[in-house]
């Protein structure tokens, strides 16, 4: 009773008591964060502001203390550069064979573990099993599957009368051999993502699809997808810096070489970078690369965003239709 | 009530405030010791205050393993040596690159590889410990061979940067069991006649890969990069001009080395693997191929790839098709920055002294550690020292004669990642069937990204 009287009162005066609010606790509250903001201006802002800087030197880290101002130059080396462009598009490549097959998946899982399975904290937890293993390790045990004479894989594919592959040195198979590192790492963890955002849905309005006579599969598409798309939006946007910077997987696919197979079938942006910098010891030009990188990154998430926002308002009109019909 | 909850907000937030700050000096603050034990040597041990001398090394030097740190404890009980070991060459180079780079952070001793030591002397000749200037110069470079002290030097030869540990003069190892199953000959002396030089051993190689009964599925040598990287050293021009400066396209070793390996590629007789890789290293133990190009450190390699099955199964013939080269070997240097300059001075001396070159060469934990003293390759037992394990191999003989026989076309910059582009570009024209032109063309592409 009291609550609803004295809500008014607030909304009438808001400013006021803004302000008398703010008063007592801003400066605790700055010293709070500030732990956070010095560690974030030394380990991300002042890096972030020296690659800039270095970008635009012809830099190499034996004649580091003497470097030459070179202005654009390293950034136009950059987008004349063939292994740039390769580079970049094995990374969109992998990137999608990576994230769309791997997202799907996630969902489904995660809808049937939505479910009141028997055993389902079993399966939850084994899901997040590969998330939990080291890279090092399961790529290795990628590698021994993929391996070209006595690999798991291509024993299968023998076994079927399918051609066998080079997982290694063929372009689109050694692509889609670290995709599927990707995919088996971080499937589960997306699903535990989706799972959570699934739980958060109503259940009223399952029960009420139910009611309408909603099947399954109608309740996934009405209910749950409508219900998810917050939480979709951020795993896309999560997946997508992911892909951008795809780096340990494909270094360790050839055995630690920076140069993503024999002719770079799969040397991703992360890759082409680490290479640039600390093996052909050019970091003038890896720098370039660093902040192309950033740049591609922030349009891409800026497309999904965008995209998604646009879906969203399309959505909504004929939702708002359905429900006062 | 009130008062008290301010004052508790108050401290909290100077907590907060203290922490960061804490932390931010953290990160600037670091080594403001001053070296003041940098001085001029006293006595053999160069100093005769209680001393922890730190080494900074990569992979496997042996030094440790072959017990000389508790010999030199012995020697100078005041001195405890400590290593501070990276494992891989190129990470061990980037991390001494970056602390040369900020001068900071920098070991007592550091180890140089062939690969890496002309950058060393362009770039930071000014930083280590001239090895002209020290009291004994004279007598120890009288004591190395020429070719390996140069290596270390300004083309003037006023300034010397290292001195040496092993060198890596090459001969051919082969798996004798493979090649007798093969029906061809075993026998090293007969084998050093018929591989005098590459042609020979490409066709020696066509005859391995014609016989009916060799192993299934088993090739002659490893990869074409063998050949590559042995022959290339051959030339009057390996990867660089005689400034030192890069030059692939043009250099006649390049050119030589690249026809053997890409016709050893052609007449299939390579197995096509990737040198240092994981399957490479599985080849030696399950026989996928007979035969590779050796230098005296490949001789530990083989022994920890192939293990105790191996033994009596390998040999060593006393040839390198086409003359006599060397692949690897290192230097130690004395950083001028080091907290105890005039110890670490002393102990790269006695560490290049004959006795301990010696001792690396013939104890029998080595692994194929051959000395660049060449007054410890003169030594008997340098000399006569053979390998059990390579079927009773006269070693000694074998890479003393090589060692002697060597020359070394220049050295420079970026000579690793010059070979490893020609090298992976190799395997493409093994494996992926790409034309030797093609791959050529490559190889320069990559090139032009290391050298700019």
């Amino acid at each position: 009773m009291s609550v609803a009287t004295s809500a008014p009162a607030t909304t009438v005066t808001p400013p006021i008591r803004r302000r008398r609010l703010r008063k007592p606790g801003s400066r605790v509250g700055y010293a709070f964060i500030l732990p956070f903001f010095a560690v974030f201006g030394a380990f991300a802002v002042y890096p972030w502001l020296d690659t800039a800087w270095i970008s635009l030197h012809d830099t190499r880290l034996s004649t580091y203390n003497h470097s030459n101002w070179v202005g654009l130059a390293n950034y136009t080396d950059l987008f004349t550069n063939s292994f740039f462009w390769h580079a970049f598009a094995n990374t969109l490549t992998i990137g999608i064979i990576a994230t769309v097959p791997q997202l799907c998946m996630a969902l489904g899982i995660a809808h049937l573990l939505n479910y009141k399975v028997r055993g389902r904290t079993f399966f939850r937890v084994a899901m997040l099993m590969p998330y939990a293993t080291s890279l090092a390790a399961a790529t290795v045990i990628f590698l021994e599957l993929f391996d070209k004479n006595l690999g798991l894989v291509n024993w299968g594919l023998h076994l079927v009368h399918l051609p066998e592959l080079d997982w290694q040195g063929s372009k689109w198979p050694a692509q889609i051999a670290v995709s599927a590192i990707v995919t088996w790492r971080w499937t589960g963890y997306n699903a535990l993502i989706y799972l959570a955002g699934m739980q958060a849905i109503d259940y009223s309005l399952y029960e009420a699809a139910v009611v309408d006579g909603a099947s399954r599969w109608a309740q996934f598409r009405h209910v749950t997808l409508p219900g998810l798309r917050p939480t979709i939006l951020f795993t896309i946007v999560v997946s997508t810096i992911g892909a951008a910077q795809l780096f340990g997987e494909p270094l360790l696919y050839h055995n630690g070489k920076a140069d993503g197979g024999t002719q770079g079938q799969y040397q991703t942006l992360g890759l082409l970078m680490y290479q640039q910098g600390w093996v052909n010891d050019r970091l003038g030009l890896a720098s370039a690369t660093a902040w192309t990188m950033f740049v591609i990154i922030v349009v891409a998430v800026l497309v999904n965003v965008g995209l998604t926002r646009r879906r969203d308002r399309k959505a909504a009109a004929p939702v708002k239709v359905g429900a006062s019909a | 009530m009130r008062k008290s909850h301010r004052s508790r907000v108050r401290a909290v937030s100077l907590l907060a405030v203290a922490t960061a700050s804490a932390l931010v000096l953290a990160g600037c603050g670091g080594s403001s010791d001053n070296n003041s034990s940098a001085g001029a040597g006293t006595g053999p041990c160069g100093t005769t205050a209680k001393t922890t001398v730190t080494v900074g090394l990569f992979g496997t030097f042996g030094f440790k393993e072959n017990g000389l740190w508790d010999a030199y404890h012995k020697r100078c009980p005041n001195i405890t040596v400590k290593q501070d070991v990276v494992e891989q060459s190129a990470d061990y180079w980037t991390r001494l690159k970056t602390r040369l780079a900020s001068g900071s952070g920098l070991d007592d001793v550091q180890a140089i590889e062939v690969g890496f030591v002309a950058d060393v002397v362009q770039n930071h000749a000014d930083q280590f410990v001239n090895w002209n200037k020290v009291p004994k110069a004279s007598s120890i470079k009288a004591s190395f061979y020429p070719w390996k002290w140069q290596l270390a030097s300004t083309t003037d030869g006023a300034k010397t940067v290292g001195l040496g540990t092993d060198t890596g003069p090459e001969a051919i190892c082969y798996r004798s069991d493979l090649l007798k199953k093969a029906g061809l000959s075993s026998d090293p002396a007969d084998l050093a006649k018929q591989w005098t030089t590459w042609d020979d051993f490409i066709a020696f190689g066509k005859k391995y890969e014609a016989s009916t009964s060799k192993q299934a599925k088993s090739h002659f040598i490893d990869s074409a990069a063998s050949v590559f990287s042995t022959a290339v050293y051959q030339g009057n021009h390996a990867y660089d001009d005689d400034s030192g400066k890069a030059a692939v396209a043009d250099s006649d070793g390049v050119k030589t080395a690249w026809g053997f390996a890409t016709q050893a590629a052609a007449d299939k007789i390579t197995a096509g693997l990737e040198q240092f890789s994981p399957n490479w290293n599985k080849a030696f133990s399950n026989g996928a191929f007979a035969a590779l190009a050796c230098p005296t450190w490949m001789m530990g390699y083989i022994q920890g790839q192939a293990g105790d099955a191996g033994k009596g199964k390998w040999n060593i013939a006393p040839v390198l098709p086409g003359g006599a080269t060397n692949w690897g070997g290192s230097y130690l240097g004395v950083p001028d920055k080091a907290k105890n300059k005039a110890a670490a001075i002393a102990l790269v001396e006695w560490l290049s002294d004959k006795d301990q070159q010696v001792t690396m060469w013939t104890s029998p934990a080595q692994g194929g550690h051959f000395p660049s003293n060449s007054d410890a390759a003169a030594d008997p037992s340098v000399a006569n020292a053979v390998s059990a394990y390579f079927s009773n191999a006269p070693v000694g003989k074998i890479f003393g004669g090589i060692a002697a026989k060597t020359k070394i076309p220049p050295i420079g910059l970026y000579d690793t990642q010059i070979q490893q582009a020609l090298t992976t570009q190799l395997t493409n024209v093994e494996t992926k069937g790409t034309s030797p032109a093609k791959a050529f063309e490559d190889a320069l592409k990559a090139i032009k990204q290391v050298t700019g």
